[in-house]
Formats: C-alpha cells, structure tokens, sequence
C-alpha cells in the first residue's frame, strides 16, 4: 500500500499545541497558586470564613522551591496566576470546541460494558499490573475514565471556582455563587480540585515512564504515526 | 531514583529562573502589568456599570468582622478624636472640585443612607459579612461639583505604616457606583476602631484593600502619578498589589 501524501497522525496538531500550553500553564498555576494559599492557608465552608479556628482544614506553609515566585509574594503570585489563567481557560475553550467539531471526543465514549463494575475492577488490575496493552479502541478504561474527569469536571471547576473567587464576577455572574455555595466553598473546592489534578499529573507521568517514555513523549511532540487498527 | 530527583529538581530550578528571568524584563513585567487592564477590561465588558455586588440577609452576617492591616492609628490626633467620640472629625473634599467642602460626621449623617449587606473579601483569601451604612459617595462628589478633567477619587486616611500613610483610588465608575458609600455604622452600630472608625470607604466590587478606613479626605485628581509613588494607593505602591482588584 502506497503511504498517504500526509500520514496520519497519533496525535492532531492542536492536540498537541494544547497539551503543551495547558502544561505549562497548569505549572505555574499550581505553583502560583502554592504561594497565594500562604497568604491565609485555611479553607472554610458557605459564604464566609476568616477565623482560622474555624477552619475545616489548615495547610502547611508551601516552601519556595514550590512556588512562583520563589519567595513569598502574594502580589506577584496574583499575577502570575491571572498572566497563565487566561490561555489556559481560553485554550480549554478552544480545544473542547475543536475535539468536539472533529471528532476526537468520540474516543471517550463509554461503551454499556465498561460502565459495569466488574469491567473496572479488571482494569485496574490490569494496570496494578502494569500490563497498558488490552484495550479496545484509542484509550484504556482508566484512561477514559480519567480524561473524562479531567476534561469535562476537573479544568471546568478550576475555570469555574476561580471566577467565582473574584468580587466583580460575582457582581456579574452571582448564580456561580450559587452553584458552589458561596465564596468560601468555591475556594475549597478550587483548591481541592488543583490537588485533584496534581494527582492525575502524577499518574500520568508514572504511565508514560512505563509504556516507553522517549516514544510517548516524541510523538506528543511530533505528532507520530497512527497506530493500526486495535480496536477488536 | 536519586537521578531522577536531581533531573526534577534542575528542571524546577529552570523553571523557576526562567520564571523570574521573564518577570524581571521589560517586556514581561509589561506582560504581567498587562494582565491587570484584560481582567478589568473583561469584567467591565460583562457587567454594566451599576451592576450590584450581591446583597445578604441580616441571618447571613458573620459573627463578627474581622479588623485586618491597621486596626488602630496610632496618631495623637486618632487618640484625641477617639476620647471626644470623633465629635470633631471632619471629611474633606478637595481637588478638583467647584466647591470644596469639609463635612461633620452629623452632616454626612443628615444625607440620604444606604444600608448594604454585604460580604467583604480580602485579598488573602478571607471573606466576612456585614451590614454598612452611610451616605452613597456620589451625592457627595456632586455636591462638591466635580471639575471634568477629573479622573479618579483618591482617600485620605488617618492611619499609616510605619510613617507611610495609607491612601487608596479609584476611578469615577466605581465612585458613582450606588453601592460605593462612606460608611459609619457596622450591622447597626457605630463603626468599631478596627474596621476603621469613625468612617470608611465600601468599594463593593473590589478586594478589601481599596475599601479605605479612618478616611479624613476625599480628593478629586486627574492622575495618579504623583500622589504617593503613583500606583494608586498604599499596598500598590509599597508591595505591588493590582490596582483594579476585582479579582
């Protein structure tokens, strides 16, 4: 067979450049966020909250070498989180309208079976396993399950939560108040969801190491060859 | 393992040189200053210039409100006014105005009110809910007769860090803005020493630094750059905190 003019590719082009950005932004979001939640590193429920005694939960100090910047500045640390929020929410935006125009949303459609508990149960065996291989079209079932919360609840809540932190918006949009249960507890879950997301981070770096990490991360980059068919 | 921490760590270190590499050039402390004027821009596109901050209900206050930054100037004049009850304070307003006036806090009393619910949040994360009340601050700028070449209102304040005194701004939008009042009373009485008695500013849709206390002036100018160190108030100057900060 005569290879295409343009092969097919493992990832598409905006996959890509979205991955990357979102990557970067995700960092220094996290990290800038780190040195904001120094400022008054306790989290409460409803509306207000400002006692630390009343807490539902107090965190440590997060050290320089996790933050941006790398000393205390909660003024920088603002900016430097509104500076990657943008592309980021504005880049989630895009690339949900262009996976959805394309297709390739298709690919984390739950079949009947793998909704059923035993099908889980026999996935993440496989994965304790670490055994990456069956898997019937493009993803895995974690995986689909994964990106699912990812894509669709937990950058979503981060876009969500984090407007919802600010006076104007609530000024402007009051039914995100609503929809969290008041300031405090969009804090909590914003910053519950961020380490919800530094979880899936560390899952995803641990598979890449071991399904081939130079391959994964090349293709990530170049795009790659579309494997052939393994659906079943 | 040992390798792939020391790989981390280098990576974090770049990460974090370049991070501040990009913060301190030009164009990227332009970049960062620039973040500020999109979300402003952003948040005065999507809400009309009186929208309201959200009002509570007397059962949604919090059980107290909590004094944050200067919670007691430390003037002599502070201490004398608070003997007699702030009898004799008086608020200024001055600049560029037709009339300038300097008010009693019974003349400011003898206005029109507004009583507001509302809840106020600190840049540090921290929210608390309040009931304010005091004459709206846009009456007062139209009795004052604004001049047009008038931009943005600064206040004056009696309290200061360190010998630096505390000043905050904002423009006419948030000045004329129904809820933005000169507060003198906290949920029914008058307003307690650390929230910024006798009189404070409310800037509802702003963080709390702006929300001026122990106001003594109000003053009418066309720029900023040359009252304090130009960025606006007291925390922009000495820290760098965003000067519009609905965010």
């Amino acid at each position: 067979m005569a290879p295409p003019p343009s092969p097919p590719r493992r990832h598409a082009l905006s996959t890509r450049l979205w991955h990357w950005v979102n990557f970067a932004c995700l960092a220094i979001l996290f990290m800038s966020g780190l040195n904001i939640s120094n400022a008054h590193p306790h989290l409460y429920w409803g509306e207000w909250g400002f006692d630390p005694r009343t807490a539902w939960l107090t965190l440590p100090e997060f050290p320089g070498w996790a933050t941006i910047p790398g000393y205390y500045s909660l003024a920088e640390a603002r900016l430097w989180h509104f500076l990657a929020a943008w592309p980021f929410a504005l880049g989630l935006a895009i690339y949900l309208v262009v996976a959805l125009w394309r297709g390739y949303l298709r690919d984390f459609i739950l079949r009947r079976d793998e909704l059923r508990w035993s099908t889980i149960v026999a996935d993440l065996r496989q994965h304790l396993k670490f055994d990456f291989a069956a898997h019937h079209g493009r993803f895995n079932l974690l995986q689909k399950y994964l990106y699912i919360a990812v894509l669709f609840v937990g950058l979503p809540l981060m876009i969500l939560t984090g407007l919802t932190l600010s006076p104007a918006m609530g000024t402007a949009w009051p039914w995100l108040l609503d929809v969290f249960g008041g300031r405090q507890s969009a804090r909590s879950i914003h910053f519950i969801v961020s380490w919800g997301l530094f979880a899936f981070f560390v899952l995803h770096v641990l598979a890449v190491l071991f399904s081939g990490p130079i391959g994964q991360i090349r293709d990530m980059i170049t795009g790659g060859r579309k494997p052939a068919e393994t659906t079943s | 393992m040992i390798g792939r921490r020391l790989a981390l760590g280098a990576l974090m270190t770049g990460f974090l040189g370049a991070c501040s590499k990009v913060a301190a050039s030009g164009p990227g402390a332009n970049l960062l200053g620039a973040v500020e004027r999109w979300n402003e821009a952003a948040h005065r596109l999507i809400t009309s210039r009186t929208a309201l901050a959200r009002e509570f209900d007397r059962s949604d206050i919090s059980p107290t409100f909590r004094g944050n930054g200067n919670t007691r100037p430390d003037a002599f004049d502070y201490a004398m006014q608070e003997a007699s009850g702030f009898a004799g304070w008086r608020l200024a307003v001055t600049g560029l105005v037709e009339r300038p006036l300097s008010l009693s806090l019974d003349q400011l009393k003898a206005m029109p009110q507004r009583s507001q619910i509302t809840r106020h949040d600190c840049v540090e994360g921290w929210s608390a809910i309040g009931e304010w009340t005091g004459p709206q601050l846009g009456p007062i700028l139209r009795l004052a007769g604004l001049k047009p070449e008038a931009k943005f209102i600064v206040f004056r304040c009696a309290d200061n860090f360190r010998g630096t005194p505390y000043y905050e701004s904002i423009d006419l939008v948030d000045a004329f803005h129904p809820q933005t009042i000169v507060a003198h009373r906290l949920n029914g009485e008058p307003l307690p020493i650390k929230n910024g008695a006798p009189l404070r500013m409310r800037i509802e849709r702003q963080l709390g630094y702006k929300h001026a206390k122990y106001v003594t002036g109000i003053e009418a100018v066309a720029s900023l750059a040359d009252i304090g160190k130009g960025k606006g108030g007291y925390w922009e100057d000495s820290a760098g905190y965003q000067w519009y900060a609905g965010i």
